[in-house]
């Protein structure tokens, strides 16, 4: 199989327009990727120092209301005030996201930003955390597509959100200084350090044992920090090396940063994590049941590069198993909402200058409807993968209704559902879709149709 | 306002026009190994099971709770127990013996009284060493996943949020019941046509236009108001998305489906707690009366579980409210229930004999009576129950909960 333009910007991009062109080779795709990052200047999204600014502000009125009750009224308000714009910003944020995978001509990168934000959950938990979440990809995973997963990693586990997340920021080592004063408040906390092993690096069934968890749980006390004042490494909570992770020994008596930077990096080029990602990555955009020999190529390249992500995407692009039809995956409601706004040829404009309420009525609650609440999947796995998890009786009947609304809730200047047929499949279509868009009874049916057709809803 | 006529006779028209329906299955044909019904309900937020079931003969519990037992007089149950007025409405149930509750009882998880992690592993009925891995599936599933012959339908997750309750490897059917495929003839056609050839799209839209359907017969139905009223027994019925639910519920557990679960919210009463857990007492009353008038005949081999988080603290807190806390209570209705009784070892309300001195100590686990539901229902062994569905749990000592 050959590299087929229409095929590669929905499988790799986010989908065909009416004004945008099919990459021509996996260098159409790579090069701009390389480039500068068009689409996070075009719809900005605030990194994580922000939003701990933000948070700070409110946190501070909450103190200052607390030492001053004659000013309540006024704190209140201002305190209001922030928490009001915040959620704003939250929409905001929203619809910057869906913008850019709407806009962009560096497609596959918006594609890599939802895989890896994925392969690193995290969830804000409710409260000012729920803000958090855009910002920490903006932080910890945008910056770091094209480098080496290594570096992908440390921003990742040393965001305050993650730490938060997944406990870490309390856990203290079992002979720290912290534990040996006495503070018995909080013991060691595994999570973080299973979650590494088990979904970041190694994958589950990986050789790994429980010691390993609790050795790289004890190297790994220390991280710690919170949404006000951002990451912090407490050596009074670390715990003194060295430690033995898969076999190997870290650090010396003084808990070091360095040393947990030593386990990270040998981590993200162990073979396991090479065939865990080589795996993840082939099913995430190819196939649930990926061509094994798709597989080892990808894991080839990882260990032969060190995780050089772009040698692995190089890797992905050019085997012939992942150029060919028929298109085997379903796409996640995110992916359906912005590739049907791509086709339709709404300019992102029109979403970022959707208000909170309209970006609830119009992106989240179709998006919720269809099994994907806007960053809220159920754990620290993310979204499934499978198709038959996205396209049940609920999600189908929403991605349907959706579909037949979409034309009341944007103005939008309809195409003739035939020319339509070309700009959301150009070739792709089969005969019947093109016989479905040439029999509606109406132009918005037909739209519709060619919306809900397994034609586009694959990828 | 609610039109109570038309609730009515939208609430009981489910029941009936079910019969009618070309979809439903005879019961001998049911696609379960088993005829008896699970509905189990997560109650989001952590109820306060001390206002919700009062224990007034605990010396302490008056001095405790001062505001709140002044504002809403309890409804006496028994010499020791009292139900918070919102519930009122199941005091019959309590007397026929369909409706119990264990007290005093939470999860193991202790201290942090966060609801998101509280949450997670209720649902996930494991995992409460800290650091422990969080399971990726839920009891409810797990529980499936040891039983053979289950079918597509045999379980239903309700409402639109995903619950880990019933996520995992065993076939879950889900449906919103606010959602609706309505089409033009021209459009279905073209649709199934446009199906034809994807095997999952095409069973996918026949079932989701297959509920639509169900959905609108037993709204369309007209029948006598008074004759419903009647039927039922019922004295007030509300509108809302938690009635639906249950509406919902009751409709599918006529047909296939044996085991459900959806999440009512609204629990979490830090201020004004009066006003708040009225609300949220009263849809659960409506939710307990819309499953029952619903099922009708099948609510005697019924069982509905309402479970929190954790409890709440035993005194109330400056605001009229109640904070996070640890010991709570479970609700149990249905005709399967041992009802009229109140489960679980009554710790005190003494200082001394609360959990770190402010929440209810607990003396059960939830867990346990959720094991012994599905092992009355279903016919479970213990050690499967003890192991598969909640790995390390302990049942003994833990009464049986089905008749």
């Amino acid at each position: 199989m050959t590299f087929q333009p229409e095929i590669a910007a929905i499988r790799f991009g986010t989908g065909l327009g009416p004004t945008h062109r099919p990459p021509t080779s996996p260098e159409a795709l790579l090069r701009p990727l390389a480039g500068p990052d068009d689409m996070a200047a075009l719809h900005p999204i605030p990194r994580s120092a922000q939003i701990e600014a933000e948070v700070h502000a409110i946190r501070t009125l909450v103190r200052q209301k607390r030492d001053e009750p004659d000013r309540e009224e006024e704190l209140d308000r201002a305190m209001r005030a922030r928490r009001d714009a915040l959620r704003d910003l939250h929409s905001a944020m929203a619809a910057a996201t869906f913008a850019r995978a709407v806009d962009t001509a560096d497609p596959f990168r918006e594609r890599l930003v939802q895989f890896w934000q994925d392969h690193f959950t995290v969830l804000g938990m409710g409260g000012l955390g729920d803000y958090a979440v855009a910002p920490y990809i903006e932080s910890a995973i945008r910056p770091h597509l094209q480098g080496r997963f290594a570096d992908m990693l440390r921003a990742v586990i040393q965001h305050p959100l993650m730490l938060l997340y997944l406990d870490q920021n309390r856990s203290v080592g079992p002979n720290s200084v912290k534990a040996r004063r006495g503070n018995q408040m909080n013991g060691m906390n595994e999570n973080l350090a299973r979650e590494l092993l088990e979904l970041h690096t190694l994958g589950v069934g990986a050789g790994y044992d429980q010691e390993d968890v609790r050795q790289l749980a004890e190297l790994l006390a220390g991280l710690g920090g919170n949404l006000e004042n951002g990451f912090r490494f407490f050596v009074d909570y670390g715990e003194p090396g060295p430690e033995t992770v898969l076999g190997r020994s870290y650090g010396r008596r003084d808990p070091k940063l360095e040393d947990i930077h030593a386990v990270l990096e040998d981590l993200s080029v162990h073979p396991e994590t090479a065939r865990h990602m080589a795996r993840k990555l082939a099913v995430h955009f190819v196939s649930d049941a990926p061509d094994p020999a798709l597989v080892d190529h990808l894991a080839t390249r990882w260990a032969d590069t060190g995780g050089e992500l772009m040698a692995v995407y190089q890797a992905l692009l050019e085997h012939p198993s992942a150029q060919g039809a028929p298109l085997q995956k379903a796409k996640l409601p995110f992916g359906l909402m912005t590739s049907a706004f791509r086709a339709l040829g709404l300019d992102g404009a029109r979403l970022t200058a959707l208000d909170a309420n309209r970006v609830r009525r119009t992106l989240f609650r179709p998006l919720a409807a269809m099994g994907q609440p806007w960053q809220r999947p159920l754990g620290p796995d993310g979204w499934p993968e499978a198709a038959e998890r996205w396209i049940t009786p609920q999600g189908l009947a929403a991605r349907i209704t959706w579909a037949m609304d979409l034309t009341r809730k944007f103005e939008i200047e309809l195409p003739d559902p035939r020319d339509f047929l070309t700009h959301a499949l150009g070739t792709l279509a089969s005969e019947e879709t093109i016989f479905a868009a040439h029999a509606a009874e109406t132009v918005e049916d037909g739209v519709a149709l060619v919306i809900c057709s397994p034609d586009f809803q694959r990828r | 306002m609610i039109d109570r006529r038309s609730l009515l006779l939208r609430g009981a028209a489910l029941g009936c026009s079910a019969a009618a329906s070309p979809l439903i299955t005879p019961v001998a044909l049911a696609s379960a190994p088993w005829d008896a019904r699970l509905v189990v309900v997560i109650l989001r937020g952590a109820m306060d099971g001390l206002d919700a079931i009062r224990p007034v003969g605990d010396p302490h519990y008056a001095e405790l709770r001062p505001g709140l037992l002044a504002a809403a007089p309890g409804v006496p149950i028994s010499d020791f127990w009292a139900l918070h007025p919102a519930l009122s409405r199941l005091v019959p149930l309590w007397e026929k013996g369909e409706l119990a509750f264990a007290h005093a009882v939470s999860t193991p998880y202790r201290d942090k009284r966060s609801h998101f992690d509280g949450q997670d592993l209720l649902e996930a009925g494991t995992g409460f060493v800290p650091g422990a891995p969080r399971s990726r599936d839920g009891w409810l599933n797990r529980m499936l996943q040891v039983v053979p012959g289950m079918e597509a339908e045999t379980a239903f997750a309700v409402g639109r949020d995903d619950m880990l309750l019933l996520t995992g490897d065993a076939q879950v059917a889900n449906w919103a019941p606010e959602q609706r495929l309505t089409l033009t003839p021209q459009a279905e056609r073209l649709l199934h046509r446009l199906y034809a050839g994807d095997p999952l799209f095409a069973s996918s839209v026949r079932e989701a236009i297959a509920l639509t359907e169900s959905l609108a017969a037993s709204e369309g139905t007209d029948l006598d108001a008074e004759e419903m009223e009647e039927m039922s027994g019922m004295t007030s019925m509300s509108a809302g998305n938690h009635a639906d639910l249950a509406r919902f519920t009751a409709d599918r557990l006529r047909r296939d489906t044996r085991v459900a679960a959806f999440s009512l919210t609204g629990w979490d009463t830090h201020n004004k707690q009066i006003g708040g857990i009225d609300k949220a007492l009263t849809q659960l009353s409506d939710v307990i009366e819309v499953l029952q008038v619903g099922l009708g005949d099948i609510w005697g081999k019924t069982a509905v579980l309402a479970m929190t988080e954790f409890g709440r603290t035993a005194r109330e807190n400056g605001s009229g409210g109640t904070d996070h806390g640890t010991g709570g209570a479970m609700l149990m209705a249905g005709g399967a229930v041992r009802g009229g009784k109140a489960f679980g070892a009554w710790p005190g309300l003494s200082e001394g004999d609360l959990y770190d001195r402010r929440d209810l100590m607990p003396t059960g686990d939830v867990r346990a009576f959720a094991a012994r539901a599905m092992e009355g229902l279903f016919g479970l062994d213990p050690t499967v129950l003890e192991s598969a569905v909640f790995p390390g749990l302990d049942m003994a000592g833990t009464d049986r909960v089905i008749l």
